[in-house]
């Protein structure tokens, strides 16, 4: 056959594949939000559940969503920085680092079920948090620890290796150099990371299963021991759980949870692409 | 007056090739020594090693000594933020930190603990105008240093090690980037600096080395070959390989 | 002065250490604690029932071997579709798209990869399921089909990213030097870029069926959840039950303790060591040397 011609097909079928591909992606979000939006309303964004979830609004998932995502990123990412910050600046290149850095590329595969069986064991039995939002917290904050620490380490690598020996030249402790240079050159890089590993965390449903998520809460958590309602379990709930459930709030409720995720995504972009703007070098 | 004598000084870098070997050298105070040879021959190495910057790299053995002021610089007690302060470091590259001149000039400083407003804005327009730069930039000290031409960039590298108000300076090919008319200010720069400092230079070229020299070291492979007043270095060297190396013969 | 530094530094240095750590901690805890609640399970179950084809608990079956094939056999489904869409999409991006669309088309890909997937399996029970039930005019569309579908969809994320940035990294030198001996385009990339990059594309498609064999909630919603050994080839279009379903749904409903809750945690054993053969293995090629290419300044 004709090289051209065929190399012709080839390019028209892998163009058809990604359209195959991306397509679906658009749709999906585009559909949401034509299904979903006529549900929001103040009352739906503000008021708790009522009749059986079957209706007024979804105010403790979006609050229970919140607080989770708070409790990760407060034991997540000085861990999740702290971590990347001695594979960047001060691992030698030795045996240790070679277990960690597997044990890290291994916390990022592990199931997002077997944390929850994890965080069940740990933290609610064995500490005797209790399903609680910190149970839960803890649980959500190891499995986001490998983002973080995978996309920090990245960001402080990019820093050149000159202002790091300038630096040094100039009379700098080796955490003088790290404090004054390369964390704040590194930051944009690492709050990207940092966000992404939370909008992971926030649409997550599995880990929070047993940990902390409340199938049904009509008032606010009290306390870092209560359970909580969330918004990826609460769509989980009302889609497969509850009968007779009007498809409007589960609409809603799916077009919040995308909000939630596409925002923090969307921050982080912008935060990507201003960074690389700016940059000063 | 000597201001560091260097006594059987040997480097070795992990990758196995010798790039010192057995350096004797006494260097004065209130001069400028001149260490110049062809790449490879451990110039830089030997800069490195009197800042001790080489503890970033992974050099495989060392041995000799460094005697600063009486004492060995390269005892691993020695305080090497110290050492640091004292023995400022200009770069072949200007490197000019990601921040405003200002903050560049003050950087090491600061690191010190420094927090007296009168005393940074002293070192920045001293250090400036030993630098030769104070004119070009002083009324642009909050922008960014990246903005600044190659040219004024290395002055300003070099005007922040002088920030420090350190005794020795080591210049590695600082004006290698630069063109003849910012070289001509670095160069003149250094001859006001030597009333004060000590000054290590490696020139980019020979011309160069024989234009600002008061001593001159030639390096051959991590070889001292031969060292001297430098005068005399440029006009009558002792050893065949100088020769050569000067009248450019060599190859 | 001086003292006071020395000691921040020195203790800033060692929590920093000591965080660096964490992660082999972390897996060591997770290990430990599966074990712990996992293994006791031998001791109360009989091998032969623990690998039976029998999953009903309420009656003391538990046998995990439909469990297993229903993992498998979702995953395989998975792999079907993903494999072929990740690269094609990966190679598009990287070898064929025009500057600007590859621009757009990759922060979109990886978009999907941030999805949340209890919002994939809400629109495949309400959108997916019922279309693939009425256009193969199957009894129901809750199959591992449908639950294949959405792990590609999970998995091809992945799969691009890590995949184009192996494309990506081909040297220029090598496409040129095929173009110059007269290959075509799509010649060069068949022949030359595809195989350069191939351990890094294996990695993308590793990592990505890793992903989808843990995926949970998704599956969960959408295969109908039926035990049976998912060993031939119509079992795809039947449903099925995975592992990771399985310890989602009843893992709320046991008293901890029980011997049913010993076998779910043993079941995440059984996941928690598949994951670890898969990472080991991707990570071979992840590996090539971090190291720093910039000498010291000189
Ligand atoms: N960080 C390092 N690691 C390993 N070897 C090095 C390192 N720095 C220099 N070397 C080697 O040491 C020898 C001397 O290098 P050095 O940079 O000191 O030479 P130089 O005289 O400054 O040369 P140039 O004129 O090119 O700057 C060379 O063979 C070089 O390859
Ligand atoms: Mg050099």
């Amino acid at each position: 056959m004709n090289r051209h011609l065929s190399q012709r097909l080839g390019f028209s079928l892998l163009t058809l594949i990604a359209i195959i591909t991306v397509v679906p992606i658009i749709s999906v979000i585009v559909y949401i939000f034509l299904q979903g939006s006529p549900a929001i309303s103040r009352e739906f964004l503000l008021a708790v559940p009522r009749s059986g979830m079957r209706e007024g609004g979804i105010f403790p998932a979006i609050i229970g969503t919140f607080y989770l995502t708070i409790g990760t990123a407060i034991f997540s990412v000085p861990l999740g920085i702290a971590a990347a910050i001695y594979l960047s600046e001060y691992a030698p290149d030795n045996a240790w680092t070679r277990i960690i850095r597997l044990a890290i590329i291994n916390l990022a595969g592990i199931p997002s079920v077997v944390y929850g069986l994890f965080g069940l064991g740990l933290f609610v039995l064995f500490l005797k948090f209790g399903t609680s939002i910190l149970a839960a917290s803890l649980t959500l904050s190891i499995m986001t620890l490998p983002v973080i620490i995978s996309t920090s380490e990245e960001a402080l690598r990019a820093v050149p290796q000159s202002f790091r020996t300038v630096s040094v030249s100039l009379g700098a402790t080796r955490w003088q150099t790290i404090r004054r240079i390369v964390l704040p050159q590194g930051l944009p890089g690492i709050l990207t990371g940092v966000i992404l590993g939370l909008e992971r965390a926030a649409g997550e449903t599995a880990p929070i299963l047993f940990t902390g998520a409340a199938f049904f809460l009509p008032r606010l958590p009290g306390s870092i021991f209560d359970a909580t309602m969330a918004l990826p379990y609460h769509l989980f709930v009302i889609s497969t759980q509850v009968p007779e459930m009007p498809i409007q709030i589960q609409y809603g409720t799916a077009l919040v949870l995308l909000i939630f995720v596409l925002g923090m995504n969307l921050i982080a972009t912008v935060i990507r692409s201003r960074a690389r703007a700016r940059r000063q070098w | 007056m000597n201001k560091l004598v260097i006594e059987n000084l040997s480097l070795q870098y992990a990758d196995g090739t010798e790039s010192l070997s057995n350096i004797n050298m006494d260097i004065a105070k209130n001069a400028i020594t001149v260490l110049f040879g062809p790449a490879g021959g451990g110039k830089s190495t030997l800069l490195r090693c009197i800042n001790r910057l080489n503890d970033l790299t992974d050099v495989e053995t060392m041995s000799g000594r460094i005697m600063m002021d009486g004492e060995d610089i390269l005892n691993p007690a020695t305080d090497t933020i110290a050492l640091r302060r004292k023995v400022g470091m200009v770069f072949a590259r200007p490197v000019v930190l990601p921040m405003s001149i200002r903050k560049n000039l003050t950087y090491g400083l600061e690191l010190a603990g420094e927090k007296r407003k009168s005393k940074l804005e002293e070192a920045v327009e001293r250090s400036l105008k030993l630098a030769a730069i104070w004119d070009e930039v002083k009324d642009r000290l909050e922008e960014p240093a990246i903005a600044l031409s190659g040219g004024q960039q290395q002055r300003i590298c070099l005007a922040r090690s002088l920030a420090q108000q350190p005794e020795v300076i080591l210049l590695d090919e600082p004006t290698s980037g630069l063109d003849p008319i910012s070289t001509g200010k670095v160069e003149a720069a250094l001859q006001e600096l030597k009333k004060d400092y000590t000054i290590i230079l490696v020139p980019h070229s020979v011309q160069q080395a024989a234009r600002t020299a008061d001593y001159a070291a030639f390096f051959l492979q991590g070889e001292l070959v031969e060292y001297g007043n430098g005068d005399e270095l440029f006009t009558n060297p002792q050893e065949q390989r100088t020769e050569d190396y000067v009248t450019g013969r060599f190859g | 002065m001086d003292k006071d530094l020395n000691w921040r530094e020195f203790i800033i240095t060692r929590a920093i250490k000591a965080s660096g750590y964490s992660a082999i901690v972390f897996v060591a805890l997770i290990f430990i604690f599966l074990l712990r609640e996992g293994l006791p399970t031998l001791g109360e179950v009989d091998l032969s029932t623990l690998f039976s084809v029998r999953w009903y608990p309420i009656e003391d079956y538990f046998g995990i071997l439909p469990l297993i094939t229903g993992s498998l056999i979702v995953t395989l489904g998975a792999a079907l579709v993903a494999i072929p869409f990740g690269i094609g999409t990966a190679v598009y991006i990287s070898e064929i798209a025009p500057r600007a669309v590859r621009e757009v088309l990759k922060p979109l890909v990886e978009l999907l990869g941030g999805l949340p997937s209890v919002v994939l399996g809400f629109l495949g029970i309400l959108v997916l399921s019922p279309w693939l039930r009425t256009t193969f005019d199957l009894p129901t569309g809750l199959t591992a089909f449908t639950g294949s579908l959405l792990l590609a969809a999970i998995a091809v994320p992945t799969i691009v990213s890590v995949a184009e940035d192996a494309l990506d990294t081909v040297p220029r030198s090598y496409r040129e030097a095929a173009w110059a001996i007269g290959a075509t385009h799509w010649q060069t990339i068949w022949r030359v870029t595809l195989p350069a990059a191939r351990s890094g594309v294996m990695t993308g498609i590793m990592l990505g069926i890793g992903r989808a064999i843990g995926e949970t909630m998704a599956v969960m919603m959408v295969t109908g959840n039926a035990p049976v050994m998912a060993i031939r080839p119509g079992s795809l279009f039947e449903p099925a039950r995975t592992m990771t379903a399985t310890i989602a749904a009843e893992m709320g409903e046991v008293a901890s303790g029980s011997v049913h809750y010993h076998t779910l945690f043993f079941i995440g054993i059984v996941l928690f060591l598949i994951s670890l053969a898969v990472n080991v293995a991707a990570s071979s090629v992840i590996f090539r040397s971090k190291k720093r290419s910039e000498r010291i300044l000189s």
